[in-house]
């Protein structure tokens, strides 16, 4: 699908340098796959079928990644492509400079947490 | 550095080569830096909710807070101004000009909704003395998601003014490239709420 969408992109991105704005189908299509891939989670945390709650996180998490890819592929517009190849370097950069920052913070956050609180978390709620 | 290399070997680069690569303006890649760096104020939020988010100081816990019907309400008003945003991009495209206003007015219709049930929400929370005062994890939500209804605030107010400037001048070449710029960043804040609803609200209530 993302093949064909790249392939539409290349033939209709002809002004504004090289950007294109996508075909109606291509906006229905990730709409679609958006609402799919968004109700899926709600239902998941609302009615809980699933007894696991690691696993539910796990899930919707995979899920989230997977819509954030739709949106950025159907409504982004993004392929290696537009602007020679310099928007999807700026986003690798970023996704990187994402992606330490927040393992990094949570992981050292953690280990302060676990090595130097008198109390945990669930003990500090608890309290009175 | 691609072209030197495809040059023969003997003559000398030929730089002009790079330029037929090059937009005429590079108003839309420096907007998506732009956007990138707005990524990482996020991803801090997200990194200073992700520490903070579990620090309740006894006081109300995600799951007596949030009502997941509200939010997936919300989560669809923003994924319809998504849309519709996109069909005022093609009929834009088509120099469809009331076209392209009237979609408009719906994204903005759409967006003043997502807008309305989150400051009602936000109202609700600090009626119930859940406010940002009350833990850290109050403070790093109300951070974190009112940071992103600002931006959708801007970004209404940025819609508003160029339909002002459509109206006026009609879909001239400066005019569709705001729309485009605009167009980056209602989508890019739908791209942040998906990880605001996956993250804060639904992780939330599972925990």
């Amino acid at each position: 699908m993302s093949a064909e969408a790249a392939h539409h992109d290349h033939g209709h991105g002809h002004e504004g340098g090289g950007a294109s704005h996508g075909s109606f189908g291509g906006y229905v299509t990730g709409f679609v796959l958006s609402v799919i891939l968004t109700a899926i989670p709600f239902w998941l945390v609302m009615a809980r079928p699933l007894e696991s709650g690691l696993w539910t996180g796990i899930i919707i998490m995979a899920f989230a990644a997977m819509q954030i890819v739709v949106h950025m592929v159907y409504f982004l517009h993004m392929n290696t492509k537009s602007e020679g190849g310099w928007t999807v370097l700026a986003l690798i950069f970023t996704v990187t400079l994402v992606v330490i920052t927040l393992t990094g913070s949570l992981w050292v956050m953690h280990h302060m947490n676990a090595n130097m609180m008198p109390m945990s978390v669930e003990q500090l709620r608890h309290q009175p | 550095m691609m072209h030197t290399d495809t040059a023969p070997p003997g003559t000398a680069p030929v730089f002009h080569h790079e330029e037929e690569h090059h937009p005429e303006t590079s108003t839309l890649l420096g907007f998506w830096i732009y956007l990138m760096s707005d990524c990482l104020i996020f991803a801090v939020l997200f990194a200073t909710y992700g520490v903070l988010g579990r620090n309740y100081a006894a006081g109300p816990s995600p799951k007596d807070l949030f009502d997941l019907p509200l939010v997936a309400l919300n989560t669809s008003m923003l994924l319809f101004s998504s849309i519709t945003y996109g069909f005022a991009m093609l009929a834009m495209d088509k120099g469809r000009t009331a076209a392209t206003q009237a979609w408009l007015a719906v994204t903005g219709l759409f967006g003043a909704a997502f807008l309305a049930i989150e400051l009602y929400e936000f109202a609700h929370l600090i009626h119930e003395g859940a406010g940002p005062g009350r833990s850290a994890f109050l403070s790093s939500f109300f951070t974190l998601v009112g940071t992103h209804g600002l931006h959708v605030t801007f970004g209404l107010i940025w819609l508003v003014v160029l339909m002002v400037q459509v109206a006026q001048r009609g879909l001239i070449p400066e005019n569709t490239r705001r729309l485009m710029c605009l167009s980056m960043f209602w989508h890019f804040l739908d791209v942040i709420w998906i990880g605001v609803f996956t993250f804060v609200y639904l992780m939330g209530v599972l925990q």
